[in-house]
């Protein structure tokens, strides 16, 4: 069983593992991409100790060195879904599923956002961030699901539970897999319907659902909240004072707290989290003792 | 106190009052709409005798959830003077559902 498993690598996930390490507790990181400052256009110049401009991908790259080298270990792999298993949580990626008895979510704020015509007037009338959630609700019915990774297969996975009439929406990107359902690649130009979603209208048809899932790429902190029943407030993810979101052991640091999405404020994060979850881990180590 | 909502109650209770009444939309099977009842307990006490503080459970009282066109849940629903004045998707901390409903 792990403590910690650390979602990002940036600088609030990699700040935590490193000083969780130094604390003498070994966090797992599982990062899939560089974030934000990863495809960063302009260099940073506002940031601590550097006389000359840097290079956004650079800093992060030293940092995950930084982090490996201390002896943290970092996976890169994506994470799927966490499931509250009681008195632990499972994190599910793409390649495993690892137990862990603390999470610290670290994604940052890229979100792949869907600015398709009728998105934002159906969300909440059929068209769903979530499977679990509202799945039951679509039993024997026609749906669609938008996506075509590894996080689209597990929400169809339960999807197909609940219907067998399911259609897949890849919105323009290709998905060369049989998954035993239809496969519509045309990019999707809009939303319709009166009340509710009825149709989705791509470049070349129109297709008649009863219900639409969304599951582009891979979730978002907010799609692990929706997941777990964690307080999202404003886009940002509620923490207390001691960096706890409402489900007790799930931690969260970086731009996904809000506040000021600089690189300063999520280390300054990280540091702090990584004294929170020691302190944490200890109370509860020693309540089962 | 958090108030379950039947067919026999969903009047008297929701729409034949001058309070402000919160409904969640809920069902046993919502692993998140878990994480809210405790919210909603805390959000009762704070409330009263000003607001109202209600649950529907969809399965149990589908006829209800069918009529209000139900397909995410949690949702919740703020009722004023008998008709719909506002709704909202997921969790949500106590203050910010306090202030939802006005108060």
């Amino acid at each position: 069983m792990n403590q910690v498993i650390i979602i990002g690598k940036g600088p609030a996930g990699i700040s935590a593992a490193i000083y969780l390490k130094r604390a003498g507790i070994d966090p797992t990181v599982i990062g899939k991409d560089l974030g934000a400052l990863g495809d960063y256009k302009s260099t940073i110049e506002n940031y601590y100790g550097f006389s000359q401009p840097i290079d956004g991908k650079k800093l992060i790259e030293d940092g995950i060195s930084q982090a490996i080298n201390l002896g943290v270990n970092i996976l890169d792999d994506t994470v799927i879904s966490i499931k509250d298993e009681g008195d632990h949580f499972l994190v599910n990626t793409k390649n495993e599923s690892l137990p862990t008895q603390t999470v610290l979510l670290a994604t940052g704020k890229t979100r792949e956002n869907l600015s398709i015509k009728g998105y934002r007037k159906f969300r909440g009338r059929g068209i769903s961030m979530c499977a679990t959630c509202d799945g039951y609700f679509y039993r024997r019915k026609k749906i669609g699901i938008v996506g075509c990774g590894p996080y689209m297969k597990h929400e169809l996975e339960y999807l197909s539970r609940m219907t067998k009439d399911i259609t897949i929406f890849t919105h323009g990107n290709t998905l060369d897999e049989d998954l035993g359902f239809p496969i519509i690649t045309e990019p999707i130009v809009e939303f319709l319907g009166n009340e509710k979603i009825t149709q989705i209208q791509t470049n070349k048809e129109t297709y008649e659902v009863d219900g639409l899932f969304i599951a582009l790429g891979a979730p978002s902190s907010l799609e692990f909240a929706n997941q777990l029943g964690l307080i999202v407030e404003k886009g940002n993810l509620l923490i207390n004072s001691e960096y706890q979101t409402n489900v007790l052991g799930i931690f969260a640091a970086g731009d996904i707290t809000g506040g000021k999405l600089q690189i300063a404020k999520a280390v300054y994060d990280g540091m702090e989290v990584a004294d929170y979850i020691y302190k944490y881990l200890k109370d509860k180590n020693k309540k089962t003792a | 106190m958090v108030i379950h909502l039947t067919k026999e109650n969903f009047k008297s209770i929701v729409l034949e009052t001058e309070k402000p009444v919160l409904v969640e939309f809920w069902a046993t099977w919502c692993s998140p709409c878990q994480r809210l009842a405790p919210i909603l307990d805390d959000l009762a006490k704070d409330v009263h005798p000003h607001g109202v503080v209600a649950k529907l459970d969809v399965d149990d009282q589908y006829e209800i959830a069918d009529e209000f066109g139900i397909m995410n849940i949690p949702t919740i629903i703020l009722f004023k003077d008998g008709k719909i004045e506002d709704s909202m998707l997921g969790i949500h901390s106590k203050d910010t559902l306090k202030s939802f409903m006005g108060l």
